[in-house]
């Protein structure tokens, strides 16, 4: 095993140190030839941070059932896309395979009903795409637009809150002020007149615009949390010994406001999910192919009139199926990872200290 | 008061930052509203070439922005018109005056939105209450899964199943309209009967897929505030249980859910437009939808700017009386207000 010497690392590696000739050290070089206790290579610092944030967390969450069957539907739904991109790739190895067809008229014989045809267990639209097809290679989009919608709200939250919570003064003014209205505008009515007047086709925008004022509510729970973190001890330590805000914020802030980012992800994963759909559905959004649980739907209402006549209403039950399976997936996920919240495990999860055994973080050796 | 003023002023603001918004969506954004709307009109033409002079005259007449002039004049004049309380004039329905369309439909919406949150925070509520003081037991398991479960389906999933189950499958509910047709509005029990029958299903779209996560935060705070000392004393003290449940802990635990109607009132508005397009509930939302069909730009910004400055008022008020029901935050603690 090669042994890399870490730039913080007080002591110099001591194979020769020993048997070396300066007399600083005389027999303090035997005491430390056993290297792992000081040395600590890139690959068990990353093995460290590893179970500290990811292993054990994962480990809580999935000690309970409502965390471990979200977790699997979102992971099935992961799977799902995975499968389509597979499908759809031209890549030159991925291109010869395709597990499920692409949703294309005229694949089957149009309004099979589910079970008729065991070549389309779900059956078939009016135009005879497969609906399995369709459900399966919406999912890719729906994938990037949730991506894109809850990354751009929880980035900008999170931004704007430990900026106005620990900088206080006029910016916090400034920006909770922002934030105060951006909350107050109701999302809906914006987005669809947004989406009306900029017509975006690309799911990246789609997602940024639907979470257009969401990131507000965030970035106020987020604000009130910082505002408590700020006056720890370890984070007063901190400033006392001269440390920067930036690095204060990334390095003493951010750690402990994992939880809340988790669980507002999932809202807003979930807030995606539902007005995308929604704006499909009920035609705002304009649409080429079959791309969206919502287009389905929007089809089966206005084309097969699957309201009115019973032989079509599978044709609206399938595709509202994973929208309802998936944000049940995220709201189990989310009610279950208040476990995440409770302060033991927290301590735990702090990151800063290595002192495992210890439930408290010691200021000290926290920074 | 000092909290209050603040308040008040924020409202202003943001009353004053929505407006511009919509100006500047209708003005400045390319093929924004007033690019649509001009060739709009262009069209409604068919052929004849309008002269781009008199275009700018029926653009700015309708939607009181004037596409040619110097923005600072054509900010003065749109907000000054909306002070005004003009909105401009409906093509959809031949120059109607769009004040007169909302001031018809408005009221239906509210009526709609009061009856479901009324509906909606009533059943939350005491089976939160129940849930808590059962805690642990089948009913408390068996409400949570029910609970989870509604509250991830989509209140306009649930609607399209309503409609076709308990609307046309089984006709116990009307799907579509405000009121039963031939009856005339007034004060009389089929009239104020039939409202409310047609009110029922896109009420219950919303109480049915908006209860669960509410009862479940009541049942969190009702199991929270019933661990706290004070209660125990009021039971060592020998207070009556009905006393306790109601006045210690019925009241800190609705408390907090406070913030949740406020939030529910600017979702339920927004939602709004989705139910009312789909059950073709002739509400503000619904007049939306129409001024996006046809294009009718002042239709669809009027409406746009009344559902948010209804929301920014609604959540004024909201602030502005959670003082009475909660003394700490006059103190002028502001932080505590959400």
């Amino acid at each position: 095993m090669t042994v890399k010497p870490t730039d913080d690392d007080a002591v110099k590696p001591t194979d020769g140190g020993s048997s070396s000739v300066d007399g600083s050290r005389t027999d303090g070089g035997q005491m430390f030839s056993q290297a792992e206790i000081t040395e600590v290579t890139r690959t068990q610092r990353y093995q460290e941070w590893f179970a500290e944030s990811i292993a054990e967390p994962f480990r809580i969450a999935w000690s309970d059932w409502r965390t471990k069957v979200g977790l699997l539907i979102i992971a099935g739904f992961l799977l799902m896309g995975l499968v389509a991109w597979i499908s759809s790739s031209t890549w030159f190895v991925l291109e010869r395979i395709v597990l499920v067809d692409s949703p294309i008229a005229n694949q089957g014989s149009p309004r099979l009903q589910p079970l008729e045809d065991m070549s389309h267990p779900l059956g078939t639209d009016m135009n005879g795409r497969d609906l399995i097809s369709g459900v399966v290679h919406a999912t890719p989009t729906m994938i990037q637009m949730i991506l894109a919608g809850a990354v751009f709200a929880i980035v900008v939250a999170v931004i704007v809150g430990t900026v106005a919570g620990y900088k206080g003064g006029t910016t916090e003014t400034v920006l909770m002020t922002a934030s105060d209205v951006a909350m107050t505008i109701p999302g809906l009515p914006l987005v669809i007149v947004l989406v009306v007047l900029i017509e975006p086709q690309s799911p990246w925008l789609i997602g940024i615009i639907i979470t257009i004022n969401v990131w507000a509510g965030i970035a106020r729970t987020i604000h009130s949390q910082v505002l408590s973190l700020r006056e720890n001890s370890y984070v007063e330590a901190s400033r006392t010994m001269g440390i920067g805000t930036p690095t204060i914020i990334q390095k003493d802030i951010l750690p402990n406001l994992m939880p809340y980012v988790l669980v507002n992800f999932v809202y807003a994963s979930r807030r995606v999910i539902y007005d995308s759909v929604a704006l499909y559905f009920l035609g705002f959004l304009s649409f080429r192919g079959v791309e969206n649980w919502g287009v389905m739907m929007h089809l089966a209402y206005a084309n097969a009139s699957a309201l009115l006549n019973p032989e079509a209403t599978y044709m609206l039950i399938v595709p509202m199926l994973p929208i309802v399976v998936l944000s049940f997936g995220l709201m189990l996920f989310a009610q279950g990872t208040d476990r995440l919240f409770s302060p033991r495990v927290r301590t735990r999860n702090e990151g800063k200290s290595n002192t495992d055994e210890t439930d408290e973080p010691d200021p000290m050796t926290g920074v | 008061m000092n909290w209050f003023i603040k308040r008040t002023g924020q409202a202003i603001f943001t009353l004053w930052a929505v407006a511009t918004l919509s100006f500047g969506l209708i003005r400045l954004m390319p093929g924004g509203a007033a690019d649509i709307m001009a060739s709009r009109l262009q069209q409604q033409a068919q052929g004849s070439n309008i002269p781009r002079e008199q275009l700018r005259e029926m653009v700015a007449s309708q939607l009181n922005v004037d596409p040619d002039a110097p923005i600072h004049e054509a900010y003065y004049q749109y907000m000054s018109a909306l002070v005004q309380g003009d909105f401009g004039n409906s093509i959809r329905y031949g120059g109607q005056e769009v004040n007169a369309i909302i001031a018809d439909t408005l009221p239906w919406t509210l009526f709609l939105m009061s009856l479901s949150t009324l509906g909606m925070f009533a059943i939350a509520l005491s089976l939160g209450a129940i849930m808590a003081y059962k805690e642990g037991s089948t009913f408390d398991l068996a409400n949570t899964g029910v609970g989870i479960l509604l509250s991830s389906i989509p209140y306009y999933v649930a609607a399209v199943v309503f409609i076709a189950f308990l609307g046309y499958r089984t006709p116990l509910f009307p799907v579509r309209g405000r009121y039963p047709s031939g009856v005339d509005p007034g004060f009389t029990v089929e009239f104020i009967g039939g409202a409310f029958h047609h009110a029922m299903l896109p009420a219950l779209s919303f109480i049915v897929t908006g209860y669960g996560l509410l009862a479940l935060t009541m049942r969190g705070n009702s199991i929270q505030v019933l661990g706290e000392d004070y209660v125990r004393v009021a039971r060592l003290r020998g207070l009556p249980d009905r006393r306790i449940a109601l006045r210690y802990v019925g009241r800190n635990a609705v408390l907090p859910l406070y913030t949740s109607l406020l939030i529910s009132i600017g979702f339920m508005f927004g939602g709004s437009i989705i139910l009312e397009i789909l059950f073709q509930y002739r509400g503000i939302g619904f007049e939306m939808n129409e001024g996006i069909i046809y294009r009718d730009m002042p239709l669809m910004m009027g409406t746009f700017l009344v559902i948010t400055f209804g929301v920014v008022i609604a959540l004024w008020i909201g602030d502005a009386t959670y003082g009475k029901l909660d003394p700490r935050i006059k103190s002028g603690d502001d932080s505590e207000a959400y």
